[in-house]
């Protein structure tokens, strides 16, 4: 192999290297750890500067308590259960939303794609902590949504969406639909316009040339876009903890809570790990699924 | 790989500090009147970089996480004893504090439980945890002989069925909850037993559903703009609602009151961090908070009272008058103090906290 091709192979490689294994394997060392009244508040288990001796005395001394602790108290658990079923109906609802926008723009006349896209972006020029905190004066009880609709004459009593799981939906939907519409619509857009054509000359109706031709192509967009919602939305923690209400559930915030409240880095860390194993998963079972069907393609 | 960042951030933080002095403070949120610092940059020359936060637990985690990069931090008092042992903090120098003449003894006398002789810190503000109440609301829902000053407000369900209608907000602090329940139940509120700690349980679970929403800032907003009629919260905080609903002639009139069953009291200390950037300024920002003209100025428009006995002359009329914020010495016999938790007892608290705010 020639110096030029190893190194395109390795800036990747390193690349992931510094940016997720590293910091991965400090995750993973404080989880083993155990906690204490210091800076930081953990004594380190692993001690390098002893070298062999002290790897060695690290194995010897390996015990995974904080893990147990995690599968005794049934919090965690639901915690990530509850955290899985909001990511995947938030999920749903952006793919609902999100590919009729990605489907409308890639339909809509060549001169005007540029502009709608740049609208699809546009938001991101604002912060977004910014953008889900303007939700709270849209959906709050004295906000506009209710005070429209009480001002007509549609409800008497302000329906109440703020601090609710429904609230963490909408918030979710609403940050991640570029996410969602981008990918599909790069899928859309790539489709040869004259599939759709064959589809109707051989007698489909233009209904049926969407749900046979049309969506089954897209497919690689679609599990883009759901990957790009789905990952982020499991781990979210601003919009749970701004519009959520306390009753809402997801394991970002009781990762906030190990961390601030009881200042338990260990058991903290040890949910971390958890958690990036049930992102992992899919993820590789996702990927090994692509390459069959590649593989099956040719 | 690391070392040279930070050496090389290192280098980028001298390079700009032989330009221009800087001092990095972190403060609670709506908590200092903003005037104060432009003032002390056009006293000293030295550049203030004013940041804020709304829990003592960021605080702690950005302390103890070291290298926060700040020279002057407010804690409360019951955090901050632990943060000493953790070696979190630099002893003062009082050589270079000649404005600490002015504190008032006997709130020095008090935060002395947490950092023995202030060797660590001096007060900022004190205040009580207690209830915010829209006044013509309350009434409008309870009647004219709503229980206002005492925690049947809150802790009574058949009262907070009906306020429930109105709004309710609890601070999403245990720190300062449990204590108020344990009150509620005769307890002593500064127990490290977790099994008395447990019984609050039968206080806060049937008012539960009738709770909007646990937050340590938003109910200030909330209480002004009339989305909420019941806050438990800090005093200066429901204070500052107060006057916003005033300012915005709204309808809303709120009042604060401590509960009559007893009240937290609690101290927030200016103190310094082992590693701060920059020492010598930051004894000149506690210095020039300890100047009497100054730290009467924050009182007047934060509605806390402060540690320094020579501001109350110059406190307004509203605040030094005001018992809500200077309680009477009788008053202040009601007002207890509470110490940190030991970390098992922490741990079952926030766990206990958990369950009571999400059911699990």
């Amino acid at each position: 192999m020639n110096p030029r091709r190893l190194t395109l192979i390795l800036v990747p490689y390193l690349w992931l290297l510094a940016l997720f294994l590293v910091p991965f394997l400090i995750v993973l060392k404080i989880s083993l750890s155990d906690t204490a009244i210091a800076i930081p508040p953990y004594i380190p288990k692993l001690d390098l500067s002893t070298g062999w001796h002290g790897i060695t005395a690290f194995f010897a001394d390996l015990d995974f308590e904080n893990f147990v602790f995690l599968a005794e108290d049934d919090l965690y658990w639901k915690s990530y259960l509850s955290s899985l079923r909001i990511a995947s109906i938030s999920t749903l609802l952006t793919l609902l939303v999100g590919y009729p926008i990605a489907y409308g723009i890639a339909q809509a006349p060549e001169e005007w794609r540029p502009t709608l896209l740049m609208l699809v972006i546009l938001p991101f020029w604002t912060s977004f902590l910014i953008r889900v905190y303007s939700w709270i004066g849209i959906i709050s009880n004295e906000g506009l949504l209710n005070q429209a609709l009480i001002s007509s004459g549609l409800i008497a009593e302000p329906i109440q969406i703020m601090n609710t799981t429904q609230a963490v939906y909408l918030g979710i939907v609403y940050t991640y639909l570029p996410f969602m519409i981008l990918p599909i619509y790069s899928a859309l857009d790539k489709m040869d316009v004259s599939l759709t054509e064959a589809a109707i000359d051989l007698g489909c109706s233009r209904r049926q040339a969407f749900w046979l031709v049309i969506l089954p192509l897209s497919r690689p967009g679609v599990i883009a876009g759901c990957f790009l919602v789905f990952i982020p939305a499991l781990g979210e923690f601003v919009i749970p903890s701004l519009l959520g209400g306390s009753d809402t559930l997801m394991i970002g915030k009781v990762l906030w809570e190990e961390f601030f409240s009881n200042r338990d880095w260990p058991v903290a860390s040890a949910v971390a790990v958890i958690l990036l194993g049930i992102l992992v998963l899919p993820i590789m079972l996702f990927q090994r699924n692509q390459e069959r069907q590649q593989e099956t393609d040719r | 790989m690391k070392s040279i960042w930070l050496s090389a951030t290192a280098l980028v933080l001298s390079g700009t500090a032989a330009l221009s002095e800087e001092v990095r403070v972190y403060n609670w949120s709506d908590y200092i009147e903003e005037s104060l610092l432009d003032k002390f940059e056009q006293e000293t020359g030295i550049d203030l970089i004013y940041d804020v936060f709304d829990s003592n637990e960021v605080l702690e985690t950005k302390l103890l996480a070291g290298s926060s990069g700040y020279d002057v931090v407010v804690p409360t008092g019951s955090f901050m004893e632990r943060q000493i042992q953790a070696g979190v903090f630099q002893k003062l120098d009082y050589d270079k504090l000649p404005n600490a003449q002015y504190l008032w003894d006997l709130i020095k006398d008090r935060t002395a439980k947490y950092d023995p002789d202030n060797a660590y810190s001096v007060n900022y503000m004190w205040g009580t945890t207690g209830l915010g109440v829209n006044l013509p609301k309350v009434k409008e829902v309870l009647g004219e002989d709503a229980p206002i000053n005492s925690l049947d407000l809150v802790f009574d369900p058949a009262n907070m069925e009906k306020l429930a209608s109105c709004g309710v907000m609890f601070l999403d602090a245990p720190d300062e909850v449990v204590p108020a329940a344990l009150t509620y139940l005769g307890e002593d509120p500064n127990t490290q037993d977790t099994d008395t700690i447990a019984r609050i349980e039968e206080v806060i679970a049937p008012v539960r559903p009738y709770i909007s929403k646990f937050h340590s800032s938003e109910y200030i907003n909330a209480l002004a703009n009339g989305e909420i009629c019941v806050a438990l919260g800090w005093s200066g905080d429901i204070l500052q609602a107060r006057d916003r609903a005033a300012e915005a002639d709204n309808g809303v009139e709120i009042i604060y009151t401590a509960p009559k069953e007893g009240a937290l009291m609690w101290f927030d200390q200016m103190a310094i961090p082992a590693d701060a950037p920059n020492p010598e300024a930051a004894h000149k920002f506690l210095n020039f908070m300890m100047d009497p003209e100054n730290i009467a100025a924050a009182s007047n428009y934060i509605y806390y009272a402060n540690g320094n006995l020579a501001s109350q002359e110059l406190l307004a009329e509203d605040v030094i008058g005001d018992s809500a914020i200077y309680p009477d010495a009788e008053s202040l016999n009601n007002l207890y103090t509470k110490s940190a938790y030991e970390p098992k007892t922490q741990r079952f608290v926030t766990r206990l906290w958990t369950k009571l705010k999400s059911g699990v």
